[in-house]
Formats: C-alpha cells, structure tokens, sequence
C-alpha cells in the first residue's frame, strides 16, 4: 500500500479511540457534586492556576535541543552516502560536528545546561 | 514455504477479479485497519500482563493468578473496568485540548505501524526513507503529552508534561545518533533494505565495538524517550501523582496507558530491526547448511521474539534501577549520552569506510 496507508491508520486510531470513549460513555452513568470537578492536588484546595509563567530551564533545554535536531536533519542524507563517498564524507562531518560542538561547548560554559 | 507475500498477494488478485479497483482499495484500507486495530488490543493485553508477571518474577511474588489459568484473563478483565468507569472531566479543563489529547497521542502510535516490517513480505507501507519517517513521526508525541498535561490545569500535570517534554526532546538527540549510525552501515533508510543487509549476520555481531555502543545507548535513549522507569519522571508516582494524566479517568486514561505500551513495543521492534536483523533469521556468515535449519522458523516468529526480549530488558531495567531526578536525569543526556554518541558515530564511520565489520 502506498501512502494511503497513512490516512487508513490515522482513521483506525481515530475510530478506536473514539469508539472506547463512546462504548465507556454509553456503558457509565456520571454523578455530579462540587467537589468533584475541582483538580485533584492530593485533596488541598488548589491555589492559583497553573497557566503563568513557567521555570526557564526547560525552555533552555528546547533551544539547545533545536540546535542538535536541526543538525540531526542534516546528517541524515550524509549518512546514507557516507560510505559511498569515502574517507571525504567524514573529515567533512567531522568539521560541522565540530563547528557545532563548539556552540554546545559555549552554552554549557554559559551555564545553560546547568539546572537551577 | 509458508509466506506472507503471497497470501497478501492472492488477495489482491481475489479481490480485483471481484471488483472495481477504488473498491479494492476501500476493502484493503478497511482490512488493514481492523489489523492495526487488533494488533493494539492484543499487544495492549499482553504487554501489560508481561509487565506484571516480569515484576512479580523479580520480586519473588507470583503476580496475577487468580483470573483464568496463570491470570491471563486480568488484563481483560482491567479493561473491563476501564471501559465501565466514568469517562470523568473536570471543570476547570481547557475542554477542546483535554479531549484532544489521548487522539494525538494515539494516533501517533498508530502511524509509526506503517513503515515496520513484521515477517517476510508483511509491511503496510513500504517507504523508501523508512527511519526518517519514524523519528519524525516518533517526535509528534510529545505534542500529546505536553497538550495533556498543559489542558488539565493542575500543576501536578503541568510540571509533569514540561519534564517529560525536556526528557523527549533530549533523548531524542542520542537515539538519533544510535540509529544513524546503523544507517551509515547499510547506506539506506529502507528498513527493507537494512533487513536485507542482515542476511549473514546481525549487525550487533557484525559491527563491531561501535555497534555494542550504539545499541546500549538506543537502549538506553528509548528507555527515557517512552517515559519507563528509571527514566519516569513525567509520572513520578511518589512525586507528581500521576504526572501529566492525573486528571484523565476512564476510557481516556486507557488510551494514554495503551499508547505507552504500543510505544515501547515499536521502539523495541526498531531496535530489533536495526541491530537484530529484524524477521532475519540467525545467520553466521556462508554456514549454509546452519542458515537453512534456522530459516525453518517462521520469520514472524523471528521478530516478535526478538521484540519481546528488548521489552524484557526494558521491564528488567524498570525493577532494577532507582528512579533518577530531573537533574540528573539532563545530566545524563547533555554530558555523557551524548558526547558520546556523536564520537561513536564518528567511529562506526570510519569503521564503515574502512571496511573494519563483518
């Protein structure tokens, strides 16, 4: 199968789950009471929302993240030639690597993959 | 012998002798999906039974015992209850996205089927650029998550999305890396083709140091990147509650466990292909006489097997090793894995180019 494969599984998932969530709703009788539709945090009352701002760390970790995949992308069609092209692909690899190194070096020195 | 191709190819032509070509197609689209369909309940029933049985073995229990013989039927009975529970949301959800979530999250899971050859001649879509294709569509979960944990509007939830979305992306990097170098190797992204470059060999045997390097750290990668214990900080029971499906109940819940379960599966069914050969059976070099008593086992039977032994080690590091904490945890990953990982690229290339494997 070609590429319709791809629609014919997304429609298989999406029947699925539909049709469990659909079969649990038709099977299940809900209550309501106040207390149950408040977020569960081990039985405190909750305080504040959590839609704020929110610990840079992680968002560090994204952008030095994005660095790598972005190179990863590229080595991808350099790694099904490289055995073709020879003893050239990784001298040639080895210099972007180091290019990119470099940057991963100036941010760990910057403290960017330190966590606070 | 006994063969897949033909048996998918004889229905082919039964069906086209029947009717129009954009029916058949319909019928095959139809056909394929209930497979997938079948394949997530019973991998979903089993898994989770191996899971259990593995952790009571560990731990001198016998584990479920009670429904049918030897407990096989307790994972149907779960999901019994799973579907008679309420399918429960809270009020204070971003409703569109809570909803959302475990759809994402499932149909990724289904998507990544497409590429993977599950015997001879089995495979629903055979892509030429097959890896790539799994690593990009392997990524989208995190999506799924992080819409998960950011719509239910607890903050256990939220901090357990924003760790396991660090985590993903991380890991992501060094299991990149481990695959790529198989592909150096073969010099193709058809996993068909990589298959077929195992016939004398696999290439944990053929390839030297490098490739032993390479596997323990996709083991390592795929361990974090579907969230297992030690590795679990998006659901750190102890300290998160339920990490990013705490307010999920039901059916929903369901969805988000079987997907996890699909995940370790299909990154263990990579790991099988890319350095176990796949369905291939045990080959050793030009001993034909061993090579044909090895192809008499069926080659489903060749990669599931395969399969089920990584998802054994993976269960085995689960009851084995303490849980991390997130520091050490991106510690692990930008300082060793990595680092590590691009230096053994580079010398599974120079392996590679200079002819050093098998």
């Amino acid at each position: 199968m070609g590429s319709g494969s791809l629609i014919t599984l997304m429609l298989a998932a999406i029947a699925f789950s539909a049709g469990g969530i659909a079969v649990a709703k038709f099977l299940t009788k809900g209550s309501t009471n106040p207390q149950k539709g408040q977020a569960y945090e081990c039985g405190i009352p909750s305080e504040g929302t959590p839609w704020k701002q929110f610990h840079v760390g992680y968002y560090l970790f994204a952008l030095i993240f994005l660095i790598f995949d972005v190179e990863l992308v590229f080595m991808y069609p350099w790694a099904v030639v490289a055995k073709k092209v020879g003893m050239m692909a990784l001298f040639e690899i080895i210099v972007f690597i180091f290019i990119l190194f470099m940057g991963f070096l100036y941010a760990h020195k910057k403290g960017a993959l330190k966590w606070m | 012998m006994f063969s897949f191709q033909n048996m998918t190819q004889e229905i082919h032509s039964w069906l086209s002798s029947l009717m129009s070509e954009t029916f058949v197609m319909l019928v095959e689209m139809t056909i394929v999906g209930i497979l997938a369909i079948a394949l997530f309940a019973f991998l979903g029933l089993v898994l989770v039974y191996m899971e259990r049985k593995v952790a009571a073995v560990i731990q001198l229990r016998k584990g479920p015992n009670r429904v049918g013989p030897f407990g096989i039927f307790q994972t149907s009975a779960d999901t019994l209850k799973l579907v008679l529970k309420e399918g429960f949301m809270p009020d204070n959800v971003d409703k569109f996205l809570y909803k959302l979530a475990p759809f994402v999250v499932m149909i990724t899971a289904m998507l990544i089927l497409a590429p993977i050859p599950f015997a001879k001649g089995v495979q629903i879509w055979d892509i030429n650029i097959g890896v790539f294709y799994l690593t990009a569509i392997s990524s989208i979960s995190v999506i799924g998550i992080l819409m998960a944990g950011w719509a239910s509007n607890n903050k256990y939830s939220l901090l357990g999305a924003m760790r396991s979305g660090a985590q993903i992306v991380s890991y992501e990097l060094s299991a990149g890396m481990a695959v790529l170098s198989i592909v150096v190797l073969t010099g193709s992204l058809n996993l068909g083709d990589i298959i077929a470059s195992q016939e004398d060999g696999w290439w944990i045997f053929k390839g030297h140091i490098p490739a032993w390097i390479a596997f323990i750290i996709y083991i390592i990668a795929v361990t974090a990147e579907t969230n297992r214990a030690p590795f679990d900080m998006a659901e750190a029971e102890s300290e998160l509650t339920g990490g990013f499906h705490t307010e999920y109940a039901g059916m929903r819940f369901a969805l988000f466990f079987l997907a996890e379960y699909i995940n370790i599966f299909i990154v263990c069914a990579i790991g099988a292909i890319l350095f176990f050969g796949g369905w291939m059976p045990f080959h050793i070099g030009s001993w034909t006489a061993f090579n044909h008593v090895m192809d008499f086992i069926p080659s489903f039977m060749w990669f599931f097997g395969k399969t089920f032994f990584l998802i054994f080690l993976i269960m085995w590091f689960r009851w084995t090793f303490p849980r991390l904490r997130v520091d050490q945890l991106l510690n692990l990953e930008w300082k060793y894995l990595l680092p590590i990982s691009i230096f053994n690229l580079l010398l599974m290339t120079l392996v590679a180019i200079k002819g050093w494997h098998f």
